[in-house]
């Protein structure tokens, strides 16, 4: 503990020194100024103990995504020095009202995985060091969860984020086996209530949408970042919907008063026909889905129109028919 | 030693001495550390190592100065660190992604002050091409009871609900104490105590045809808990009987969307997987396997089997007519 406090001070430290310059300062410079470096003896195992401390530091300042600068002050220096450019370091202004800064409190409630939920708390910090007032604590009793429960997530995300070529075992729900993919990840889309991976498929030479669920094992990032461009018109949420979304098509259906409730629910009455039931006009852009439900339905349901949609019911009721019958 | 959370206090210091300058009055240590996230003697701590960190030199002057007024505190020298630094990609991408959706779902949060919040978050986080956030994300929109329950919930009263039921197919009239609203995958659900069967239920919002909010204030008897919900929606008791399926390739997505307990690879039918679900509920069984139209078929209960089979019949034989 004695050893992250003492880390932790001389971080400040050197954060509070580069920003008030506006000179980069040397290495050595820093040794000197900055508490808490292995001071200078002389000997070869106090310098080496001064570069290993530095450079973790350095690389600990660039992962929370301080703006560590480096380069010469003037033609004279005869190495690269530090800084930290205010502009860059600072987070402009922002002020919300009461109920803007609501909105974000509650904006920030919608993530679960570890890594979006503690950069939204990570935000959070910083806009009320900002000296926006977000009060979470009024407000409604809610519980969103964007993003539960899928281990590929983060892995996918980080990728994306990062720009790097992603490699993932992936199931069709319509194959035997899991097949290797590699692809450039554009970005990850919650759509109905499920996560999909957007991006180029490196094999198929076209772009593809993956569902989450179905990566098996931990996705592998390869390579380096920045290795890619995502399409400058790309609309995640579009790609994603426009491979839901099919032709619509009209199926006219009988149903027996009071039964059906669930295909009333999206469906146009037409009024009663001649034997009592209830004709109902339904909309659908998928056929099959829609003849799984009117097979479920049994008896209590009949396909008036079109044909096709009659056969289609009609081939899995007989299917149905011939369950627990021996073959 | 582990690096998160050393990240994580670089983090908080390095916002700590901007948030007590933003309040010049001074702020009270437990308020300041509950809008920081840590226990009270950690921002202590964090208070501590700070006052002995400033500019190089180290002179009097130099140090970061604090004042402790009492329970109270405020900076009285900042050593150069007034602003917070700025909203790295994942802190963008958590703000930005969320209040989009927010913005998608009508009813939750006003309209327009997330609009607001969201331009002005955008551009606080600068570097508009790294405002492309990798990730999206598409709501049903279409829930327009989400405005009602949430009136309700906020002004405490009970609410009236036509509820429609899948598994039995009917419509149901029930009165209920709202006790919260959940978001989980992508779906919204009413947390709340029903009357009608004395017990809590999760209602599905876009199986609300119709709310109303009721005169009478929202009173969840003693016994109405929430449920933990961390190990899914879905939790069947373990006295609840096993319906065994066996999977066609064209339905293995079943096992995707239902929380199955054990599940094996067949080879009849080819590439199929045989998956066993707990449910006490055989009426939404019996739906399941009917809506796969064959590609499932049924191991166990075998009077389950029996039950889809006849139905079948019984639809086949109006064809017939």
């Amino acid at each position: 503990m004695r050893v992250a406090a003492k880390r932790a001070e001389r971080l400040v430290n050197l954060v509070i020194a580069l920003l008030g310059t506006r000179q980069y300062v040397s290495a050595a410079k820093i040794r000197a100024t900055v508490p808490g470096y292995e001071p200078d003896d002389g000997t070869e195992r106090a310098d080496e103990a001064f570069k290993r401390m530095f450079e973790r530091d350095k690389a600990e300042l660039r992962e929370i995504g301080v703006p560590l600068e480096t380069g010469r002050t003037s033609a004279f220096d005869t190495e690269d020095g530090y800084r930290i450019a205010r502009v860059d370091y600072e987070l402009p202004e922002i002020t919300l009202t009461g109920e803007e800064a609501a909105a974000v409190g509650l904006a920030l409630r919608l993530w679960q995985s570890a890594q979006l939920a503690g950069a939204a708390q990570s935000a959070l910090v910083k806009l009320r060091a900002a000296g926006v007032e977000v009060d979470q604590s009024r407000g409604i009793p809610i519980q969103p969860r964007l993003d539960a429960g899928e281990p590929a997530f983060e892995p996918c995300y980080a990728a994306a984020r990062d720009r790097r070529v992603l490699s993932f075992d992936y199931r069709r729900p319509d194959a035997d086996k899991a097949g290797r993919r590699r692809v450039q990840p554009w970005g990850l889309v919650a759509w109905h209530g499920r996560w999909y991976l957007v991006g180029h498929d490196l094999d198929r030479k076209a772009p593809r949408v993956f569902r989450v669920s179905r990566i098996s094992g931990t996705p592998r990032a390869s390579g380096p970042a920045g290795a890619f461009e995502p399409p400058a018109d790309l609309d995640l949420a579009a790609v994603v919907a426009g491979q839901e979304a099919g032709e619509e098509h009209l199926v006219v259906v009988r149903a027996r008063p009071g039964t059906a409730i669930g295909l009333r629910r999206h469906a146009e009455s037409l009024g009663p026909a001649e034997d009592g039931d209830d004709r109902l006009q339904v909309r659908t852009t998928d056929l099959r889905v829609l003849a799984d439900e009117l097979a479920a339905y049994g008896a209590d349901v009949l396909v008036e129109a079109p044909q096709s949609m009659r056969e289609a019911v009609v081939a899995r009721l007989t299917r149905l028919a011939a369950m627990g019958q021996p073959a | 030693m582990t690096a998160p959370s050393t990240a994580e206090r670089l983090t908080r210091l390095l916002a700590l001495v901007p948030y007590l300058q933003a309040r010049p009055d001074g702020v009270r240590l437990a308020d300041a550390a509950a809008d920081f996230g840590v226990p009270e003697a950690q921002l202590r701590r964090d208070l501590d190592l700070l006052w002995v960190c400033g500019l190089p030199g180290h002179g009097p002057g130099d140090l970061i100065d604090l004042a402790f007024e009492g329970d109270r505190v405020r900076v009285t020298f900042t050593a150069g660190m007034v602003r917070p630094l700025r909203l790295s990609t994942d802190e963008a991408v958590a703000l930005i992604v969320a209040l989009r959706t927010l913005l998608e779902l009508p009813g939750l949060a006003e309209g327009e002050a997330v609009s607001r919040a969201l331009a002005k978050v955008s551009a606080a986080a600068g570097h508009p091409a790294e405002v492309r956030a990798p990730v999206a994300v598409s709501v049903g929109a279409r829930d327009q009871s989400l405005a009602v329950v949430r009136d309700g919930l906020e002004r405490r009263r009970a609410l009236h609900l036509r509820y429609y039921v899948p598994s039995r197919d009917e419509r149901t009239e029930r009165t209920v104490d709202p006790m919260r609203l959940l978001l989980v995958d992508g779906h919204w659900y009413l947390e709340a105590w029903c009357r009608n069967v004395e017990g809590t239920r999760l209602f599905r919002l876009d199986r609300i045809d119709d709310v109303t909010v009721l005169d009478e204030p929202a009173a969840p008897p003693p016994e109405a808990h929430e449920r933990d919900l961390s190990e899914g929606l879905y939790q069947p008791g373990a006295e609840e009987p096993l319906v065994r399926l066996r999977l066609a390739r064209t339905a293995r997505w079943v096992a995707d969307y239902y929380p199955v307990e054990e599940q094996a690879e067949v080879s009849d039918p080819p590439g199929g997987l045989a998956v066993a679900v707990r449910t006490a509920d055989l009426s939404w069984a019996r739906r399941l396997v009917a809506s796969l139209g064959g590609a499932a078929t049924v191991d166990e209960p075998a009077d389950l089997a029996a039950q889809v089979a006849g139905e079948a019949r019984a639809a086949l034989a109006r064809y017939a007519d």
